[in-house]
C-alpha cells in the first residue's frame, strides 16, 4: 500500500488565552501530530482539555500563540486575508451544538448556499440544483430546502451542517464533537454518513470527541488529550488493545458496555476528583492529581511524548 | 409480576395476509408534518393573542389614517381664521372647538398629528440606523475599538439627552428640519448599547463561527447573521423610541423651541391650549388626549411585541 | 394480586400539549410500576415522552398547555393525579425527588449550596437551622464531596459539573425520599465523571434503600445499574422486562435496533454500526398503527393499521409487537442481542 501523503502537519502548537490579572489559560500546550490524506485522526479528551481549541486553531478561527500548522505545504499562521478565504475552500468544520450551529433566521437553502455564494461557485438554477444534490447526499430531501432549522431534529440539523461544509468541496473537515449532543441511536446515523462521505469524496477528518466508544468506529489513529497536552497517540486498534497511559486506561474503563453480565463483573477504574483548571497548572505531569501511580518524578518533571512501540507514543515517566 | 392493567385489547379479526412482511417505509423518513412557521409568522400569531396589543395597534393605525383624512373631513384649512368663531367650544361645525384665532382645532389636531408623527418617525429611523451600525461595529470588533466607542457614548450621555436637544435647538434655530436633526443626533445611544449587547452574545454562537469558517467577511456576518438575529430586541426598542420622540418634540414646542408658526404640532397646540386652560380647557384637552392615547398605545404595543418576539416563549 | 413492595404504579397515562398547530400527544397510554429499592430505567430517543412521563409523576408539567387526558399515578396507594398543588408540595422533595440533566441550570446560582440542601430539610422535616446545616454537610459528605463544610458555604459557580451533579443528588436525597427520579443525570457530563456519578447513585441506593427511575437515551449507561428496563418510543412503552431479559433476549425490533447502534468497546474495531434510519413520528399526528412501523425491517400490513397488543413473554417480560402473534412469521435477530454472542 502506497504511503499517503501528509495533509496536515501540526508542530508544537500552543494556544494560550489571557484571562486577566496576568493569568494565562494554557488551553493547548505544545501539541504535535499529523494526519495523512484520506485518513481520520480521532482526538479524544474530556471537557476543558483543549481539543475544541485545537480544532478551531487549525481551521483559523483562533490565532495560534506559537507553533505551526502546515496544510499541504501552506503555513496557516502566515496566511494573509485573501489567502484565508482560499483556505476556507480546503478546510471546513462541523460543529457540536446542532441547535446553535444553524442561523435560526435562514432557510436551509440559504444555510447550505452560503458557502456557494461567498465563493461564487454557482448561481441561479445551478445553485439550486447543487443545493438539492447536497441535501440528498446527506440523506435529506428537496422539500426540506425551504424550511427553517427549528423544524428539524438534532440529527437532521447535524446533517444540514455537514451539507453546508461539503458545499464548497473541502479536502479536510474538522468534526468538533459532531455527535456529542445527539442520542446514541442517531449518533450511529451521523457517523455512518461521515464514513460514507469519506470514502466517496476522499475526505480527511480530524474527529474530536470526548468518548472513546464512537471514535473507535471512524478513526484510523487516535490521540488522547488531557489538560492541553497529548498523553497518548497510537493506531486505533493498538490503543484499544494496549492502552499504556493511566488516563487512557481510565477513559476506556469509564465507557459503559451495553451488557449487564459484563458490567457486573467488570473492574472499573474510577478516577478520583475532577479535571483541574488549565489556568497556571502545577509543574510536572498534568495528570498527577488523579493518577493512582503518581511518583515523585511525576510531580517534578513533565513527561515527554515518546515512541514506546512503533507508531505508539506515550507521555508518562512510568511506561518503559 | 406486573400489576399493570392491560390496555384495551382490540377487536380485530386476524387473517394471515395481515402478517406479510413489508419492511421499512423509506419515503416517510425525515418527513415534516407541521406547517412551516417563520419567526415573524410565529411572533405575529403570538401578538394576535394579546388583545390589548392588537387594540393598541388598531388605535395607532387609526391615528395615522386620521392624520391624512382628518383634515379633509372639514371644509377649511388648518390655518384658516374665522373671526366670527373665536374661542368657541366644541360644536356641530367645529368638532373640537376653535382657538383664539378662529382656527378649527379638529383640523389642527390632525395636521399636528402629521407633523408630530413625521418628526418622531424620521428621527427614530435615523437614530436607530446610527445606533445599529455603531453598536454592531463596536460589538463585533471588540477590544480597544469597542472600549473607545463605548467610552465615547458614555461621555456624550453624561449630559442628559434633553439638555443636548435644547442646546442644539438654540444653536441651530427653530424649524422642522432642525428638530429632526436634534432628535436624531441624540437618540441613538440606547439603541447602540442594545445592539452591542446582542452582538456580543451572538458573535460567540456557532453559526457565526461557521460563517467565518466558510470565508464570510465582516459585513456579511453583521448584515446576514448578527443583525437579523437581533431584530427582535431592535424592533422593541424602536417601538419605544417613537413615543419618546413624540414627547420630546411636544416638550420642545411647549417651551417654545419647537415647530414654528403656522405649523401645528401636538406640542404647539398643547402650549397654546395651556394659555387658555382656565377659560377654554377644551383647547388643551384635545391635543393632550391625542398625545396620551398615542403614547399609551405605543407602550402597550411595545410590551406585546416584547412577549411575542421573545424566542424563549416560543411554542 | 397485591404486591407489598409496590411503590409507584402508573396506569394508562395519557398526556397531551395544546399548541398552535393542534394537540401533541406526548404520552399515549403508558403503564409501569416501580418496587421499593429497585431501579427502573426508562430508555428512549429524544421526544419519546420519557421526560414528560417523569415530570407528570412529579406534577411538574405546566397545565396549560399540558394536560393529563387519562390515567392514574398511584404512589403508595394514593392517586397523585387527584392531588392539589399543596398536597403535591408535601410529596415533592420528601417522598419523591428529582434530579435533572443540566446541573448548570438546576441549581440556584444566587444561593449557597448548603442552603439549597437545607431548604427541603427545614420544610419537610421541620429541622431547626443549625440541625439542618449539620445534615446538609453530612449529605455533602455522603455524596463524596471533599471538604463538605467548606463546600456548603460556596455558590454553585464554584463547583465543577460533576460536583454540581453531586450537590443535586445531595439536595434530592436530603429528606430520604422513597423514590428518586433521575432525568438524564449524566448526559451532560464527561465519561469519567459519568462513571463516578453512576457508581455514587448505586451506592446511595443500597445505603438509603431508595427506588430509582433512571431516564436516559443511552442503553450502555443502564446496563450496570438497572434492575428492570422499559423501552419507550413515540409516547408508548414498546417493551419492558428485567435488565437481563432486555439485553440478552430482546423481543422488539426497536430494541434490536437500539442495541445494534450502540458502539461496543469489546467488539472488533471498525465494525460498522447499524443505525436505525429515519426519525420518530411527530406526535402531532401519531400514526394509527405501530409507531415504529415505518422504520422497521419486519413491518407487516397489520402494523400500519393496528397498534400492537401486549404480548407476555415471561412473567416479567412483555412486548408490544405483532411479530409475537401466532400468525406472524418467525423472526430471530441474533445480531441484535446485547451481551456475549
Amino acid at each position: 500500500m502506497e504511503e499517503k501523503k501528509t495533509l496536515i502537519d501540526v508542530r508544537n502548537l500552543k494556544k494560550y488565552f489571557n484571562v486577566g490579572r496576568g493569568l494565562s489559560l494554557k488551553a493547548v500546550d505544545d501539541i504535535t501530530f499529523y494526519i495523512r490524506e484520506g485518513e481520520t485522526l480521532g482526538l479524544v479528551g474530556e471537557s476543558g482539555c483543549g481539543k475544541s481549541t485545537v480544532g478551531r486553531t487549525i481551521i483559523g478561527l483562533y490565532e495560534a500563540t506559537d507553533g505551526e500548522v502546515i496544510f499541504d505545504d501552506m503555513n496557516i499562521a502566515e496566511l494573509k486575508k485573501d489567502e484565508k478565504k482560499q483556505f476556507a475552500r480546503l478546510a471546513q468544520m462541523i460543529f457540536q451544538d446542532p441547535y446553535a450551529s444553524l442561523n435560526p433566521r435562514m432557510t436551509v437553502t440559504d444555510i447550505i448556499g452560503e458557502g456557494i455564494d461567498i465563493h461564487g461557485l454557482y448561481e441561479g438554477k445551478e445553485r439550486q440544483k447543487r443545493i438539492y444534490e447536497l441535501l440528498e447526499i446527506v440523506g435529506l430531501s428537496r422539500e426540506h430546502a425551504s424550511r427553517f432549522p427549528h423544524e428539524f431534529s438534532g440529527g437532521q440539523r447535524q446533517r444540514i451542517g455537514i451539507a453546508r461544509a461539503l458545499a464548497i468541496e473541502p479536502k479536510f473537515i474538522v468534526c468538533d464533537e459532531p455527535i456529542s449532543a445527539l442520542d446514541v441511536s442517531i449518533q450511529a446515523q451521523v457517523v455512518n454518513l461521515l464514513e460514507d462521505l469519506q470514502e466517496e469524496l476522499g475526505l480527511t477528518y480530524l474527529f474530536i470527541a470526548h468518548d472513546l466508544s464512537m471514535v473507535k468506529h471512524i478513526s484510523d489513529r487516535i490521540a488522547v488529550m488531557y489538560l492541553g497536552a497529548l498523553v497518548e497517540k497510537a493506531v486505533s486498534h493498538e490503543l484499544y488493545d494496549h492502552p499504556l497511559h493511566p488516563y487512557t486506561q481510565a477513559l476506556l474503563s469509564a465507557v459503559p458496555i451495553a451488557d449487564p453480565a459484563i458490567e457486573r463483573t467488570r473492574k472499573r477504574i474510577i478516577l478520583e476528583g475532577d479535571v483541574p483548571s488549565p489556568i497556571n497548572p502545577q509543574p510536572g505531569c498534568k495528570f498527577q492529581g488523579r493518577c493512582s501511580y503518581a511518583e515523585d518524578i511525576c510531580r517534578k518533571e513533565t513527561p515527554e511524548l515518546r515512541e514506546i512501540k512503533p507508531e505508539h507514543f506515550v507521555a508518562c515517566h512510568l511506561v518503559k | 409480576m406486573s400489576n399493570v392493567k392491560t390496555t384495551e385489547v382490540q377487536e380485530v379479526k386476524f387473517t394471515k395476509d395481515m402478517f406479510e412482511i413489508i419492511g421499512k417505509d423509506k419515503a416517510s423518513y425525515d418527513k415534516i408534518v407541521r406547517p412551516s412557521l417563520t419567526y415573524w409568522a410565529d411572533a405575529w400569531r403570538r401578538l394576535k393573542e394579546n388583545k390589548l396589543a392588537i387594540v393598541s395597534l388598531i388605535i395607532l393605525l387609526a391615528v395615522v389614517v386620521m392624520a391624512f383624512i382628518g383634515p379633509k373631513m372639514r371644509p377649511w384649512e388648518y390655518d384658516f381664521q374665522d373671526f366670527s368663531a373665536i374661542n368657541n367650544g366644541p360644536s356641530a361645525d367645529h368638532w373640537f372647538g376653535t382657538d383664539e384665532l378662529g382656527r378649527d382645532i379638529f383640523v389642527r389636531c390632525w395636521e399636528g398629528a402629521k407633523v408630530s408623527l413625521f418628526v418622531a418617525l424620521v428621527s427614530t429611523i435615523i437614530n436607530v440606523t446610527i445606533g445599529i451600525l455603531y453598536g454592531g461595529i463596536s460589538g463585533y470588533l471588540g477590544g480597544r475599538v469597542d472600549m473607545i466607542m463605548m467610552r465615547f457614548i458614555e461621555i456624550i450621555y453624561s449630559i442628559p439627552e434633553l439638555l443636548w436637544v435644547i442646546l442644539l435647538m438654540v444653536v441651530l434655530g427653530q424649524g422642522l428640519g432642525t428638530i429632526i436633526i436634534a432628535l436624531s443626533i441624540t437618540g441613538w445611544g440606547g439603541m447602540a448599547r442594545l445592539v452591542r449587547g446582542q452582538v456580543l452574545q451572538l458573535k460567540q454562537m456557532e453559526f457565526v463561527l461557521a460563517a467565518k469558517t466558510l470565508g464570510a467577511d465582516t459585513s456579511r456576518i453583521i448584515t446576514k447573521h448578527l443583525i437579523p438575529n437581533a431584530m427582535g430586541p431592535i424592533l422593541i426598542n424602536l417601538n419605544f423610541q417613537v413615543p419618546g420622540a413624540i414627547f420630546t418634540e411636544a416638550m420642545l414646542s411647549y417651551i417654545g423651541l419647537g415647530i414654528p408658526e403656522p405649523y401645528a404640532s401636538w406640542g404647539t397646540l398643547a402650549q397654546r391650549g395651556t394659555r387658555m386652560l382656565l377659560i377654554h380647557p377644551y383647547q388643551l384637552f384635545f391635543p393632550a388626549l391625542l398625545i396620551c392615547i398615542t403614547m399609551l398605545a405605543f407602550n402597550i404595543l411595545g410590551d406585546g411585541l416584547r412577549d411575542a418576539l421573545d424566542p424563549k416563549l416560543r411554542k | 394480586m397485591d404486591n407489598p413492595k409496590l411503590l409507584l404504579q402508573v396506569d394508562d397515562l395519557h398526556v397531551s400539549f395544546d399548541t398552535y398547530a393542534g394537540e401533541v400527544k406526548a404520552v399515549r397510554g403508558v403503564s409501569f410500576h416501580v418496587n421499593r429499592g429497585e431501579t427502573l430505567a426508562i430508555v428512549g430517543e429524544s421526544g419519546c415522552g420519557k421526560s414528560v412521563t417523569a415530570q407528570t409523576v412529579m406534577q411538574l408539567i405546566p397545565m396549560p398547555p399540558g394536560r393529563i387526558k387519562k390515567g392514574n399515578i398511584f404512589f403508595e396507594g394514593n392517586n397523585l393525579v387527584e392531588y392539589s398543588d399543596k398536597e403535591m408540595e408535601s410529596v415533592r422533595g420528601k417522598d419523591i425527588s428529582m434530579i435533572f440533566q443540566d446541573p448548570m441550570t438546576s441549581l440556584n446560582p444566587t444561593m449557597k449550596v448548603g442552603k439549597q440542601i437545607m431548604e427541603g430539610l427545614i420544610k419537610h422535616q421541620h429541622l431547626g437551622k443549625s440541625e439542618a446545616k449539620e445534615r446538609a454537610v453530612e449529605m455533602l459528605k455522603l455524596v463524596g464531596l471533599p471538604n463538605p463544610s467548606k463546600r456548603a458555604d460556596q455558590y454553585p459557580h464554584e463547583f465543577s459539573g460533576g460536583m454540581r451533579q453531586r450537590a443535586m443528588i445531595a439536595i434530592a436525597l436530603a429528606c430520604n425520599p422513597k423514590l428518586l427520579i433521575a432525568d438524564e443525570p449524566t448526559t451532560a457530563l464527561d465519561v469519567t465523571i459519568q462513571a463516578q456519578i453512576m457508581e455514587l447513585m448505586k451506592e446511595l441506593q443500597i445505603k438509603l434503600d431508595t427506588a430509582i427511575i433512571l431516564i436516559t437515551h443511552d442503553l450502555g449507561v443502564v446496563a450496570k445499574v438497572s434492575d428492570r428496563i422499559a423501552v419507550m418510543y413515540a409516547g408508548v412503552i414498546i417493551e419492558s422486562g428485567t435488565s437481563d431479559e432486555i439485553f440478552h433476549d430482546p423481543k422488539h425490533p426497536y430494541t434490536w435496533g437500539l442495541l445494534k447502534s450502540v458502539p461496543r468497546l469489546d467488539r472488533k474495531q471498525k465494525e460498522r454500526l447499524i443505525p436505525i434510519y429515519g426519525t420518530p413520528p411527530d406526535l402531532f399526528a401519531p400514526p394509527p398503527g405501530c409507531p415504529f412501523a415505518p422504520r422497521c425491517d419486519y413491518a407487516m400490513t397489520i402494523c400500519k393499521d393496528y397498534h400492537p397488543n401486549k404480548f407476555n413473554i415471561t412473567d416479567t417480560h412483555y412486548s408490544h409487537c405483532w411479530l409475537h402473534h401466532e400468525l406472524a412469521p418467525k423472526v430471530d435477530n441474533k445480531l441484535a442481542k446485547g451481551g456475549a454472542n
